[in-house]
């Protein structure tokens, strides 16, 4: 058989017309095997890809893991302020503006008045949060002792009842002069409200008839 | 069952305050008994609850566009049509037209009819009024719910229950406030009198050392001042089989006299004071006034150093420095004001003088007329001078001009100041001296805001055999009015004689027997008698007719009525009967016509109080009876047939009508043979 490269046929013969289709036939299942290969692969590597990698995470080399735990507890975690709701207070304002005028004195422009009227409203507003006081809470002092009297903080105190201030070092028990004996209340006995009650009026317009 | 009563209770139902105190029955033993206080949930605010001790008797009828329904809750209810306690009060300073108080002190008023609604006073037209009744009823029951909201597996029903009086409370007011009780529920309630609480207040915290502070022979006298009355009453200390006994010999008169006068008094100093510099004060700050006085006063009869304290009065508006009114009390104003003009010492023949009614009176009540309070002791004192003349332990001397007391009990908040109460014992002391006799000395350890409700809750066990138990008794003996044989003299009010029915110091529990008089009784008519107590007279036994007496020894009451129904007599038929009285167990006077015949009893009724209403004056319930009386007269002369066609004229008349248009009225009964 001859073979002559430079020689290109002029006419298309049957076989060749054989040979072009399977070529097609052919590209195409490549191109088919190849993309469905493809997306084979990307589902898998989505899966799979968690399964090995977390084996790797709990096993490898305890001794580094031990040494790096505090690290992994740094993350910081949210923290939680507590939103006080507002009705105690607003309770408060009123029992203090409806006893002791408390609001009308604290809104007053005092500068305009001489000491003497100031006076005269002042004692009504003392008597008044006086009694609020007395009446609603049950105030005692955190420390029993005389202020100015030398005491000790003794180790594990509660930094929320004393406050230790000035030349803070070395450990409890520490040494000091009671400045303030500080207050607590032991209860709280505020009046019960009604369902829908408006605490946020401390007082009502008055209208008199 | 027996454990069903786990608690005494006593309650206070005071003028001014009420107060709840109990014990638990298992934790008493012998004269020991703790005792605790009840916090009353109350209406503080519009739409705010709070529990105090004391619950204001205060009743206010709001408008129905005033406050938001949903503020006017309770614990144990939702919706409240009448606010009672603090916020009733608070609100009245400001609004009085819709604002009940005093009602207990209307119970006692002769001449008005108490479950008649007819408070407030000056309430205009629309306001709907309630009954001095009623209003006592909704106290009571504020008091059953919040101790049931307290105890809901132990409801006040089913406890030992005391309910205090005053001591001078005439049987139709012990009678209504027992009604009240057992109309609310609380048929379990027994009535004991607030010098006899007091005094069982003081033996129960001296925890049984009270036999050390008085001896066999001991007078005590109590003197309660409230906010609104004064109450007085003698204890005598005798012996019987080694053991100490305590009685009620003597028990004053209703005196409508407390300590809000004493405040209201030194706001009129005041008043006057700064109107003098030119300021005019409106009824609001005339309250505001009083307050303030109130605490001036305290703070200058605690200190006798202070010589003056401020008295402020806030303004309305928001501005508080500004319109802010500034006064001060002084010493010298409280001492001639109060210790001069309420406890002056005073010779002790005076008596209670009636003079022209001052600015401290009030439209409606009979308040005390002479405000001091020493002049109504001495008067008491002198008239019970043979109050304990029966007991052989107490010994007077011949020569003594009133009772001797040898120890003094002071009740009430007034007595806080030490200077008040020195000045009562100065007093009592001034006139002891002047008999020759021993000064007396003031019994210590009194708990002067809740002693009369705690003393009641102690009385509540010591009634089941727990303790010392005073005896008592009724403090009065009763009459009836009877019409006498002579002739009636034209201008002169016919001659009435007085037929004794319940003899001095009758016991809980007894009756009397019947004496030995007879009434014919029209049936299915009212028939009224003219009611008469003495509390000086002890010697009178049941059937004792009175031709003469002095007139400071009998007290006329309101008359008592009774309506035979018709069930087994025709109606118009005479049916003589007797009158007989019996003291309940709870402490009321029950008094009942007897037939004759048959035995049948029919109850006699207290409240007759109908003849006025409460605006007009006293003057023409002194009418009313004298004409019946000479209607009477002439009834005599008739003959029977004549009565018994009578009634058909005022048959259909209800009470009320008929008792306003006494000439129609033809009398209903007369005297049988006597």
């Amino acid at each position: 058989m001859k073979t002559d490269l430079s020689q290109l046929p002029t006419t298309l013969d049957a076989l060749h017309l054989v040979l072009a289709l399977a070529v097609f036939i052919l590209l195409f299942l490549l191109v088919l095997v190849l993309s469905i290969a493809v997306i084979v692969l990307l589902k898998r590597s989505s899966q799979p890809a968690r399964v090995e990698e977390t084996p790797p995470t709990i096993k490898p080399q305890p001794p580094t893991a031990v040494k790096e735990k505090p690290e992994p507890a740094a993350p910081p975690k949210p923290v939680i302020l507590r939103e006080p709701t507002p009705d105690a207070a607003l309770q408060l304002l009123g029992l203090l503006q409806g006893e002791a005028r408390f609001i009308d004195f604290i809104e007053e422009n005092i500068s305009a008045y001489s000491d003497a009227d100031v006076g005269a409203a002042a004692r009504i507003v003392h008597e008044g949060c006086r009694k609020i006081l007395k009446d609603h809470f049950d105030i005692e002092p955190v420390r029993s002792e005389k202020e100015g009297s030398r005491i000790t903080v003794p180790k594990g105190f509660d930094p929320a009842e004393i406050r230790i201030t000035g030349n803070i070092v070395g450990q409890p028990p520490f040494q000091g002069v009671l400045v303030h004996r500080g207050w607590r209340v032991a209860k709280v006995k505020l009046p019960q409200l009604s369902e829908g009650h408006k605490v946020e009026i401390l007082a009502p317009a008055e209208v008199e008839l | 069952m027996s454990d069903e009563k786990r608690y005494a209770v006593g309650i206070d139902l005071g003028t001014t305050n009420s107060v709840v105190s109990w014990v638990t029955l298992q934790q008493c033993e012998g004269e020991k008994a703790p005792l605790e206080i009840l916090g009353i949930p109350q209406l503080t605010a519009p739409g705010e609850v709070e529990e105090r001790q004391q619950l204001p008797s205060f009743l206010y009828l709001p408008h129905e566009a005033e406050i938001r329904p949903e503020d006017l809750v309770l614990p144990w209810r939702e919706k409240v049509d009448h606010i009672v306690g603090v916020l009733a009060r608070e609100l009245g300073s400001k609004t009085p037209i819709r604002l009940v108080s005093s009602a207990k002190s209307w119970l006692c008023h002769a001449g008005v009819n108490c479950k008649e609604p007819f408070l407030p006073i000056e309430a205009p037209e629309e306001v709907p009024r309630v009954s001095p009744y009623q209003a006592s009823m909704e106290y009571l029951q504020h008091l059953r719910d919040a101790w049931n909201y307290h105890h809901p597996d132990d409801p006040l029903e089913q406890q030992h229950l005391v309910i205090t009086v005053p001591a001078s409370f005439d049987p139709a007011a012990r009678e209504l406030t027992a009604e009240a009780a057992r109309e609310s529920g609380l048929n379990n309630a027994i009535l004991l009198e607030e010098p006899q609480a007091a005094l069982y207040s003081w033996i129960q915290r001296t925890q049984g050392t009270w036999r050390d502070q008085v001896t066999v022979g001991d007078i005590i006298l109590v003197v309660d001042v409230g906010g609104g009355t004064t109450d007085l009453s003698l204890i005598a200390v005798t012996e019987e089989d080694g053991n100490l006994q305590l009685n009620r010999v003597a028990v004053g008169d209703h005196i409508l006299l407390g300590g809000d006068n004493m405040d209201l008094a030194l706001a009129y100093v005041v008043k006057m004071k700064l109107e003098q510099e030119g300021t005019q004060l409106d009824p609001w700050q005339i309250q505001a006034l009083t307050h303030s006085c109130r605490e001036a006063k305290e703070q200058l009869l605690a200190d006798p150093e202070v010589t003056s304290a401020p008295v402020i009065v806030p303004s309305r508006g928001s501005k508080l420095i500004g319109g802010t009114l500034r006064s001060e009390l002084t010493r010298e104003e409280v001492d001639r004001t109060l210790i001069e003009g309420f406890f002056p010492i005073v010779e002790i023949d005076e008596k209670p003088v009636s003079r022209p009614r001052t600015g401290l009176t009030t439209l409606g009540l009979p308040y005390a007329q002479d405000a001091r309070i020493t002049t109504h002791l001495a008067y008491f004192l002198s008239r019970q001078v043979s109050a304990a003349d029966e007991l052989e332990d107490i010994q007077l001397p011949e020569n003594a001009r009133f009772i001797h007391p040898s120890a003094v009990l002071l009740n009430g908040g007034v007595f806080k100041a030490e200077l008040l109460s020195e000045r009562i014992l100065e007093a009592v002391n001034h006139w002891l001296i002047r008999d020759d006799a021993e000064p007396a000395r003031l019994l210590e350890g009194a708990d002067l805001d809740l002693a009369v409700s705690r003393g009641a809750a102690y009385y509540g066990y010591v009634r089941l055999g727990g303790g010392v138990r005073i005896r008592g008794g009724t403090a009065a003996a009763y009459y009836v009015g009877v019409e006498s044989a002579m002739p009636a003299i034209p201008g002169f009010p016919p001659p009435i004689r007085l037929l004794c029915i319940a003899p001095f110091g009758m016991e809980e529990g007894t009756e009397a027997p019947l004496p030995p008089y007879e009434f014919g009784v029209v049936v299915g008519e009212p028939v009224r008698f003219r009611f008469f107590a003495s509390t000086i007279r002890r010697e009178d036994q049941v059937g004792t007719l009175l031709d003469q007496w002095r007139e400071d020894e009998i007290e006329e009451l309101d008359e008592i009525e009774i309506t035979l129904p018709p069930e087994n007599h025709k109606p118009g038929e005479v049916v003589p009967v007797k009158l007989a009285a019996a003291v309940t167990e709870v402490g009321t006077l029950r008094l009942e016509a007897v037939a004759k015949d048959t035995g049948e009893r029919w109850k006699i009724e207290f409240e007759v109080r109908e003849k006025e209403t409460p605006a007009t004056t006293s003057s023409s319930s002194t009418e009313t009876p004298t004409q019946i009386e000479t209607e009477m007269e002439q009834a005599l002369e008739n003959d029977v047939q004549q009565q018994t066609e009578e009634p058909s004229e005022t048959k259909d008349e209800n009470p009320t009508a008929e008792a306003t248009q006494d000439d129609d009225k033809k009398p209903a009964f007369w005297p049988f043979k006597k």
